[in-house]
């Protein structure tokens, strides 16, 4: 009913002004959201490189990073040391440890008293992955998903091991990996934005999360991640006020076209046509994101498999049902972030908590693509920033203890997207500390999850500044094994 | 044989120009119509991108011990096979090099395929002329001191220097200049560019065609005496010294730096000579008997971030500060990027790794700290402070906005003593813990080598920096303030004058502005009016067929640029328009409507910013300038326009169009209650809508309203006042939008009428674009 209002609106005036100001804009192949500045023009390198894109036929189509941002320990988790439990109280020998650098907040402590996981292990699955009680509902789908127990990074505190994550420096002022793809492959939904970040917070101690990390760094601004709120205002600006009726709008863009129509007869610049579509664009996605968020017309069978929260707007279980949707309707890059994963105390309490809020929904977004054969084109990534140290930060007990920053050795997982299934990638020493078998350092991955897309992380570049730039900086190597 | 640095300039007179980024109608030039191929304008740039990376200045990374950016090494026999070699002046066929990138075998061709990289084939043929007339090399031409050439011949259309050299570009590539722009375009534009404020309708009257008593001079000069001009000139310096009001990184707490910002704004109001604008900046601290206000000004060094993270190791952020204070410095002021040889030798431009220390070493003396403690004993500023007493603020510091009774910290510079002067050593990979060589504070050779007269210290960089003899001070502003003006500067790349940035357009005209600014003393005003007095400037933004088919871009500057508002602008505009802008200068950072939750969601949940507190009264309509800025949720509107995240020194904003900037002229509160509380005064003026709604056109629009104009805005605020008069429910829920009072009289379907045509017109696309 509302769509014939709408369509009735388009008076003769506006349609025969919009087709004379669309010049051909909508066909913007790179680009999410816009219509950049028409006369930035390419360097004719430039527009090669990316018609090469996708390099090779790509395996995955989008992805859903479900970043648990503060960096969840990989020893209550993925990566089982039953020494540790055995070793209780003991110093971590030197041996071991070999002179590695410690944060400021242990680097004052006399020992380094080992501490084993407070929570039971078991195996599971075909593969026979060791899982902690903490996750049973990832434990359900373990043969679905391959855990990587050899990752290691450069950085050893939050900030920069964040950002060196998602946008392969440290510091300084670089493209997210969302942006990378945005750039590279552009959206499949004309509605939507390529790329779509969510946040929630759990009940652990957290750590802040930074809009840079979703920055676009040097591309263009229409590569940027757009953060959904859990407000009812889902993207900033988006809520007509409330006594504006969608018919309402549209005879207020009908007019604000007219007039840009007459000024575009002035001044013939094409700047006046790009930003007609893009008010266009704007009225689209005013319908388009509250259909996304909407989640009260999900079955109940839906419900019950991402579990109550996920009515619940702004938890981590309501932003995987929301990722699963936006990623179904084309979104190239869903970026979630769960706060909450800094167990320097307390841990024991903490991470049953953070684990609680997202096992279970993080396992229902693999089970939920898988039931509607979204699976095998959409990668998942659920992983932090670091791993935690095998050795109590502060006072120990059996029941109650803390883990510092372990930069060295961590767990992650992936599923579907052509990672292969049912696997445990990598391998730690018995103490968990060091790796001693296929590390997967940060731009290896990097350039894995590159590769799935159909990219040659050496290829997709951008120039800026004298210097062509790419996502893993200048190293990485895609590790085949984890590709099916 | 290298041509001497003189003749550089002659010879690129007279070559038909190259644009770097081949955009243009002239990269389809044939190569046969180039009489004298050019190394730095043809040559240089092909091999800087695709060989000097292996074949460069960086000896760590150099293949076959050969390196092409040094004439003797190009032209020298090879070390693998000493028959052969790189380059044969005239000869392509003997010439190593030309072989190897016309080679079809796939382990000879140069570039190697694993590089990525590829040669087309004009610039295969490019390089064979190059080499067939004798591969002459010269110096890089943003290296060697800029010279004042001689004049183009005038033309009638000329009204001063600049025209002559534009009009001579774009008669070469066939375009004429476009007319002069309206009156009230012409007001307009030179208001939005020196003050970043829509004329005023009053403005608009009393200089009406300048045919009357007031002249265009005088709108310029009035424009230049205002207050206004400083805040707007402001904006580019808070980008370029990566300005903040919180800490960054993790917990992100407050700071108060903004007395840094006002000492910016007053320096540019009271036209403080750029050479001593830097001084000042640099070394403030370090002038015999420096003054407090000198002092402040070196605050530019401290704006970075600082990590108030619990257990980061403290050098390795110390040394980061100094790495951001270095990169800035070189970025903003000198135009190069520096930071590359960071780590290694540039791969590009002629810095060693050790030079880049050397340079790094000004800024490590110091007695700043690492770390100093966490979010919780955090305080405004940090080591080295300045205090700002009462005292102060009614003397020497009067501009800072402050009525608040304790006094202000701000981080600023200091030196250690000799006694415990802090030694630099060269970082191997650029690794604060991989210390090698020790390196003494230098200047990079290439550019300018550092006399030994001078002090080894900031004091001295700075007047190694504002030398008449430095080739890049100079040309890196004024080519900053031509970006301002016309939105792309000469050189296009503003931040990279080396190697891999772009050419300038008009490298004559860069150079005589350069030279004629520090001849009349690096007059800020001056040379904005200079530039906004010339012909070129005063062209209508009008484009014709013939602009799009040859210069889409604008290179040739055959018209005036139509470009659409900062950011900070947009919001100068809505507020200036509506009557509800409060023009006080400086003072603490405000914070104005901002969507709910967006700090909360992104918070540790720790320090004063955890939760955002939102300003009330006037601080909701200071200009743009004084928004807060939370570096980890720097403010979303402004982000949307393309403004600086203020993480890193930035000198070019992009300028996109985006269904996010659609939604924020729709739907921002504050757009709203602007064009609520205009029409609300309208009303009080007006009796009849076709009066008011004229000039809210003109308050908004800045000019006189055409008669289809005219015609469709009074039909669509019929059509809402009837939709008002038929839906009484909705006319105050739609006019009850932001803190500015709304009485019970003004609550009629004749505002929420009129307020809906107002926000129509500052949906449009011309509002927010300087014509």
């Amino acid at each position: 009913m509302e769509k014939e209002i709408l369509e009735q609106g388009l008076n003769l005036n506006r349609r025969k002004f919009l087709s004379r100001l669309s010049l051909g804009v909508g066909s913007a192949a790179l680009g999410s959201l816009l219509i950049p500045d028409l006369f930035s023009g390419k360097s004719g390198a430039e527009e090669a490189m990316m018609a090469a894109l996708p390099h090779f036929a790509p395996k995955a189509k989008r992805v859903i990073y479900l970043f648990q941002n503060g960096a969840p320990s990989q020893l209550e988790s993925f990566d089982y040391k039953p020494l540790l439990q055995k070793s209780y109280g003991q110093d971590l020998p030197e041996s071991i440890r070999q002179g590695q650098r410690l944060t400021g907040m242990t680097a004052g402590q006399d020992r380094f008293p080992l501490v084993g996981s407070y929570y039971d292990f078991q195996q599971y699955g075909e593969s026979r992955a060791w899982i902690s009680s903490l996750f049973p509902h990832t434990a359900s789908i373990v043969d679905d998903i391959c855990i990587v127990k050899s990752m290691h990074t450069e950085a050893i505190n939050h900030d920069p091991a964040l950002t060196f994550f998602q946008t392969g420096a440290q510091v300084g002022n670089r493209p997210s990996m969302g942006s990378w793809l945005s750039y590279g492959l552009g959206s499949e939904n004309s509605n939507l934005p390529a790329f779509c970040v969510l946040l929630s917070r759990g009940k652990g101690n957290g750590q802040g999360v930074y809009s840079k990390l979703w920055s676009n760094g040097f591309l263009d601004a229409t590569h940027q991640g757009v953060q959904f709120s859990n407000s009812d205002d889902p993207v900033l600006y988006l809520k007509d006020p409330e006594s504006m009726s969608r018919s309402e709008r549209r005879k207020m863009l009908d007019q604000i076209a007219a007039m840009n129509d007459l000024s575009y007869r002035e001044f013939n610049d094409p700047a006046i046509s790009a930003k007609v579509q893009q008010y266009e664009m704007a009225f689209r996605m005013q319908t388009a994101v509250p259909e996304m968020t909407d989640v009260s017309k999900e079955p109940d069978s839906i419900v019950k498999l991402y579990g109550p929260d996920c009515l619940v707007p702004g938890t981590y279980a309501a932003n995987c049902l929301l990722a699963r949707k936006l990623s179904e309707s084309g979104v190239r890059f869903v970026q979630l972030y769960h706060q909450g994963w800094d167990q320097h105390g307390n841990l024991p309490n903490e991470m049953a908590l953070q684990a609680k809020d997202v096992d279970q929904a993080s396992a229902a977004l693999i089970t939920d693509l898988k039931q509607r054969g979204l699976l095998d084109e959409t990668l998942v990534i659920w992983g932090g920033e670091f791993g935690r140290t095998n050795y109590c930060q502060g006072n120990i007990q059996v029941d109650n203890y803390g883990r510092d920053h372990h930069p060295r050795a961590f767990s992650i997982w992936m599923a579907g997207g052509g990672v292969k299934s049912g696997m445990v990638y990598g391998e730690t020493d018995e103490f968990g500390y060091n790796i001693v078998k296929d590390p997967v350092h940060v731009h290896d991955f990097q350039a894995t999850v590159m590769n799935l897309m159909g990219i040659d992380h050496e290829k997709l570049t951008y120039k800026h500044l004298g210097r062509r730039y790419r996502l893993t900086d200048v190293s990485g190597h895609v590790i085949k094994d984890l590709i099916a | 044989m290298t041509l001497s640095k003189r003749n550089i300039w002659l010879l690129l007179c007279s070559i038909p120009f190259f644009l770097s980024c081949q955009e243009t109608k002239e990269s389809e030039q044939s190569i046969a119509e180039i009489d004298q191929v050019s190394y730095n304008f043809h040559i240089r740039p092909i091999l800087s991108d695709k060989c000097f990376a292996c074949h460069g200045p960086d000896a760590n990374k150099r293949e076959a011990d050969l390196r092409l950016d040094v004439e003797s090494a190009a032209f020298a026999a090879l070390k693998e096979n000493p028959n052969k070699f790189a380059i044969v002046a005239g000869k392509p066929m003997e010439s190593e090099v030309f072989h190897r990138i016309i080679s079809e075998d796939p382990g000879e061709l140069m570039p190697p395929l694993e590089s990525n990289l590829k040669l087309s084939e004009s610039e295969i043929g490019l390089i064979k002329k190059w080499i067939e007339q004798g591969a002459q090399y010269e110096p890089h031409w943003a290296f060697v001191k800029p010279e004042k050439r001689a004049i183009p011949s005038q033309v009638d259309w000329a009204s001063n220097e600049i025209d002559a050299f534009a009009f001579q570009k774009m008669k070469a590539v066939g375009l004429e200049p476009n007319p002069e722009a309206k009156p009230y375009e012409l007001i307009k534009r030179a208001s939005l560019d020196l003050t970043g404020l829509p004329p005023s309708p009053e403005m608009l009257e009393r200089f009406g065609d300048f045919s009357g008593d007031h002249s265009y001079e005088e709108l310029l000069d009035g424009l230049l005496d205002q207050k206004a001009f400083g805040e707007k000139l402001a904006v580019l310096w808070m980008d370029l010294s990566r300005y903040a009001d919180s800490y960054g990184y993790q917990d992100d707490n407050i700071r108060s730096q903004w007395p840094y910002r006002d000492w910016v704004i007053h320096a540019f109001n009271n036209n403080l000579p750029y050479d001593q604008f830097l001084t000042w900046q640099i070394a403030g601290d370090l002038l015999p008997d420096a003054t407090k206000e000198q002092i402040l000004a070196t605050a530019f060094n401290r704006n970075h971030k600082y990590t108030e993270e619990g257990g980061v190791i403290d050098e390795e952020y110390r040394i980061e500060y100094v790495l951001d204070k270095t990169n800035t410095f070189s970025k903003g002021v000198l135009g190069i990027t520096m930071e590359c040889a960071q780590c290694h030798d540039h791969k590009y431009d002629p810095f060693s790794q050790k030079e880049y220390f050397e340079f790094f070493a000004f800024f490590n003396n110091t007695p700043e700290k690492g770390y100093e403690g966490d979010v919780s004993i955090s305080k405004p500023a940090k080591t080295p402070v300045l205090w700002v007493e009462r005292d102060d603020l009614d003397g020497i510091l009067d501009f800072i906005n402050y009525s608040d009774s304790t006094r202000l910290s701000i981080s600023v510079m200091g030196e250690l003593d000799e006694d415990e002067a802090r030694s630099t050593y060269i970082l191997d990979r650029g690794v604060y813990d991989a210390p090698s060589t020790e390196v003494f504070p230098s200047t990079p050779e290439s550019i300018l080598e550092f006399p030994e007269s001078l002090p080894q210290n900031r004091l001295g960089l700075a007047q190694w920096t504002t030398s008449k003899d430095n080739p890049l001070t100079a040309r890196v502003f004024v080519n900053l303030i031509w970006q301002e003006i016309f939105g792309t500067g000469i050189v296009k790349s503003a931040g990279d004058f080396g190697m891999q940035g772009d050419l300038p357009s008009h490298p004559e005209l860069l150079d005589w502005l350069a030279v004629d600014f520090m001849e009349n003393g690096w007059d800020i005003k001056r040379l904005y009016k200079q530039i906004m007095s010339s012909s070129t400037y005063r062209q209508s933004a009008h484009i014709t067929s013939d602009h799009l088919e040859t210069d889409p871009a604008n290179v040739y500057l055959a018209r005036a640029p139509r470009l659409r508002l900062p950011a900070e602008n947009v919001q100068d505009l809505v507020l200036a328009s509506s009557g509800l802008l409060v023009q006080k200068v400086g003072g603490p950072s405000v914070k104005g409507y901002q969507p709910e939750g967006i700090w909360e969601a992104a918070s540790s949940g720790r320090g004063v910013l955890a939760t955002y507190v939102q300003d009330e009264g006037e601080s909701l309509y200071r200009r743009g300038l004084y928004n807060f800025i939370k570096l980890t949720v720097p403010p979303p509107k402004a982000i949307i326009f393309d403004s600086s995240n203020r993480d890193r020194c930035e000198i070019t904003r992009g300028r996109t169009n985006t269904p996010l900037q659609a939604l924020v002229m729709m739907n921002d509160p504050m757009v709203l209650e602007a064009s609520r509380v205009l029409a609300t005064s309208l009303w009080d003026k007006h009796a009849d809508s076709p009066d008011a709604i004229n000039e809210a056109f003109v308050r908004i629009l800045c000019r006189p309203m055409k008669s289809e104009e005219k015609d469709l805005l009074e039909e669509y605020f019929e059509d809402q006042l009837e939709r008002f008069e038929s839906h009484q429910d909705q006319v105050k829920p739609t006019l009850e939008v932001g803190d500015y009072p709304l009485e019970n009289e003004d609550i009629n379907p004749k505002t929420a009428a009129l307020m809906q045509v107002i926000v129509s017109l500052y949906n449009l696309e011309e509002t927010i674009t300087k014509i």
